[in-house]
């Protein structure tokens, strides 16, 4: 009864091809950007900020850089972390290069190299697939942390091999370094959510996007039918490292603030990003950011129960936390193989004939 | 059990009751993930130090102390979520006490900015002994490139003061902390002629051979190890694996912990540690601390930590916070005091060998002095050696003080490089 497209009528193409074509969903849709962009910035405080919206916020945008990659184009990767170092650390090389550029604009850029750098560890993909790509890519992983590690250059030659992100601002408004009130990094890794989300729902759903799909569907096919693999698993590989560049600047100058690579971004941020894509939902837009809000909240709400509402040691808590995560994981992936997006389809589903499903 | 229960119910009550006058001193300790083995005893001698002075002297000058416990598992992003949520409890956290380098260099730009102070003890960023830059920032009685100083010290000691002809390997983790002595290491090669290797581990350690096996092929004279948590355990593992001569084998006071190495047996025996506090049990203080915690059953943890060395690292710790509350009080001639009061206490913080008798602990540390200009104390330090049939370390030599002249213009030249890079202005003067 909720979701029904009746009397929704649609007179022109484009009002039929939007993202959101049934009413119900498309005034949800405006009411989350509402709150997200007019409500929340009123009412956050440093917690909430530091502990929830930003890692959500960033998680979600490598996530969708990563589902690209997997759930789109089928090529399994398991460099995210690597990814996220580079565009980390370009952001940083920028910074501390061209203190008078706009952060803005030094994100993007950091992102377009990680797109070139992702675009070059692409090429095995060329020749490998499925789990050899995968080890590929560990490749990746392993050798750009290394190298971070190694060159004294891109940390900028100082004594303990950290990076700091000095203060920058849009607008006149400090959006990294310490002094920064909560609303402003909050806005800035938004809007920078809200432009991926939506330059992402685009490119998959228009030829580059299903170009993607032929691939990741039967590739022999779609050489066939005319699809350039060459063309298409880099250009999937560059999009993706893109987005996790993106994510991986945001994650270093906004969200963190100093940062050292192999902490950051080793092997575990590859295979939690993963995680994220795999059980929000593969090929799902909306499944990136259930997946980065299943994997960063959760934690946060079962310590902050179980510390800070029941009064527990904090170490049981910490490995009551890995249990409860790891067995919610299973449950969902037992329950529903295509992860929470295809729940939420489910859900729609069912609303839709709701109450008279017969 | 039923004791048990009572406890748990009154710590709940404690928890639930609203913020009374007291002094929220927030612990982020590990006690899970790689480095659990050595996060659990210093959190538990920081929180069974707290509990001491409450139980036994009702706080510190009548408040009392309230010490949120959070679990960073030595992770940053968990050490920000940590942060941000002890940052406002009660009437505001004093002072900040990581213990992770990584989460210290994140912390320090929000200390600064908060205007509250942090304590790294013989950990962090250690240019932040230049006070003229770090208002917020403490690392007293010692910092790393104090330890690589020592450490050479005592190899040029035991070789009649001359290494020229040596060849020193640094073990180090490779992160932040682990990174923190190369460049002193370097200098002091410059200074003494010895020739320096650098092996670096990475996080969390548990694989080292292919270093071990450059060990045995080149080797070094000397080892000196910049390891933590499980890191300690196998390096000194495979240092027995290899025959290393185990006095040759020196790590920085972080790897020099039973839990380090009591997993390689007899063999480890000779194994040298560096130190700036003294070990054991044998302090008036635990008689206290038996008295008014463990036999209380307010011991924090398992309450099998107890005497072992991290354990009193922890204690020393929350007994220097605790001396600079002291001083802030009677400089403002308040007992409830401000961020701003415990910082200006903690620069005027002096450490004599009365006041340690004092509070139970005799001999238990050097003297140290910290002024507006100098954060850091006077860097002394000692060397130590595991015995392993009687399972403890023991100090070997006296403390003594680090090179000067080679560490002072390198904290001034990282100190002002910070400075200039944030634009701090230069304060004391």
């Amino acid at each position: 009864m909720i979701y029904r497209e009746a009397g929704d009528f649609k007179t022109s193409y484009q009002a039929d091809s939007q993202t959101f074509p049934i009413k119900f969903d498309r005034y949800g849709y405006y009411l989350v950007l509402f709150a997200a962009f007019l409500v929340v910035p009123f009412v956050i405080d440093d917690y909430w900020v530091n502990s929830v919206f930003l890692p959500f916020l960033i998680y979600a945008i490598a996530a969708i850089g990563l589902n690209i990659l997997v759930g789109y184009c089928g090529q399994v990767s398991l460099g995210t972390g690597g990814f996220m170092a580079v565009g980390a650390y370009a952001c940083y090389k920028l910074m501390t290069a061209f203190p008078d550029v706009n952060i803005f604009f030094l994100v993007i850029v950091s992102g377009a190299i990680t797109a070139v750098v992702g675009a070059l560890f692409g090429l095995p993909s060329l020749r490998i697939k499925g789990f050899y790509l995968a080890v590929a890519t560990l490749a990746a992983q392993f050798f750009l942390v290394w190298l971070f590690n190694r060159v004294p250059w891109f940390y900028n030659y100082s004594a303990s091999g950290q990076i700091s992100a000095p203060e920058r601002t849009v607008f006149g408004v400090p959006v990294t370094g310490a002094e920064t009130s909560a609303w402003a990094p909050y806005m800035f890794c938004l809007v920078f959510v809200f432009l991926s989300a939506i330059v992402a729902r685009n490119l998959t759903r228009g030829s580059v996007g299903r170009k993607w799909m032929a691939i990741r569907d039967m590739d022999i096919a779609a050489e066939i039918i005319g699809v350039d693999p060459l063309k298409a698993k880099l250009s999937a590989f560059a999009v993706s490292s893109f987005f996790v560049g993106i994510a991986g600047a945001l994650f270093f100058g906004v969200y963190l603030g100093a940062i050292e690579v192999g902490e950051a971004f080793g092997i575990d941020k590859s295979f939690l990003v993963l995680f994220m894509v795999i059980i929000g939902g593969l090929g799902s837009i909306f499944g990136s950011f259930a997946g980065a809000a299943f994997l960063v909240l959760l934690p946060v709400l079962l310590k902050n129960t179980l510390v800070g509402g029941l009064g527990w040691p904090t170490d049981l808590a910490a490995h009551l936390e890995l249990v409860i995560v790891g067995a919610l994981i299973i449950v969902f992936l037992v329950a529903e193989p295509h992860g929470i997006a295809q729940l939420w389809r489910v859900t729609k589903q069912k609303l839709r004939l709701w109450p008279f499903p017969h | 059990m039923k004791l048990k229960l009572i406890t748990a119910t009154a710590a709940a009550i404690m928890a639930a009751a609203p913020a009374m006058a007291e002094l929220v001193l927030p612990s982020l300790s590990y006690r899970t993930g790689p480095y659990a083995a050595n996060g659990i005893p210093f959190a538990d001698g920081y929180a069974d130090y707290f509990t001491l002075l409450n139980e036994r002297d009702g706080g510190i000058g009548g408040e009392t102390i309230r010490m949120p416990e959070c679990e960073t598992g030595y992770n940053t992003e968990k050490g920000v979520e940590c942060y941000e949520a002890t940052r406002s409890e009660g009437d505001g956290a004093l002072l900040y006490e990581p213990l992770s380098t990584g989460i210290t260099y994140q912390l320090i730009p929000k200390v600064t900015a908060d205007g509250i102070p942090m304590h790294t003890l013989g950990y962090g960023r250690t240019s932040a002994k230049n006070g003229k830059v770090f208002k917020w920032v403490f690392n007293y009685p010692a910092n790393y490139w104090d330890g690589a100083s020592i450490a050479i010290t005592h190899i040029l000691n035991e070789n009649d003061g001359d290494i020229s002809d040596k060849k020193i390997a640094l073990v180090y983790h490779n992160s932040a902390y682990g990174k923190e002595p190369i460049r002193t290491l370097e200098n002091l090669a410059e200074k003494h002629g010895y020739e320096l290797m650098l092996l670096p581990v990475d996080h969390p350690g548990q694989e080292q051979k292919s270093q071990w096996l450059q060990i045995r092929r080149e080797r070094p004279d000397n080892v000196i190890m910049w390891g933590w948590g499980v890191m300690n355990q196998v390096a000194i593992q495979e240092a027995v694996n290899i025959r290393y001569p185990m006095e040759n084998f020196i790590g920085i006071w972080w790897s020099g912990s039973e839990n380090d190495v009591k997993p390689a047996g007899k063999k480890a025996d000779g194994y040298k540690a560096l130190a700036f506090h003294n070990f054991g049990t044998d302090y008036p203080i635990y008689d206290d601390i038996q008295e008014y915690v463990v036999d209380a059953g307010k011991a924090a943890g398992a309450g099998d930590q107890i005497g072992t060395v991290l354990y009193n690292r922890g204690m020393y710790a929350a007994m220097l916070a605790a001396e600079a509350i002291k001083t802030a009080q009677e400089m403002a001639g308040t007992s409830k005091i401000t961020r701003a009061q415990l910082r200006d206490g903690m620069e005027n913080l002096e450490m004599t060998e009365e006041k340690m008798a004092d509070l139970g602990l005799p001999n238990f540390g050097p003297e140290f002095k910290v002024t507006c200009e100098n954060h850091g104390g006077n860097g002394y330090g000692a060397v130590s050696q595991w015995d392993a049939e009687a399972g403890e370390f023991e100090l070997i030599t006296d403390y003594y003080q680090s090179d000067q002249e080679v560490l002072a213009p390198l904290i001034e030249e990282d100190s002002m490089a910070y400075a200039e890079e944030n634009d701090i202005e230069l304060r004391c003067d």
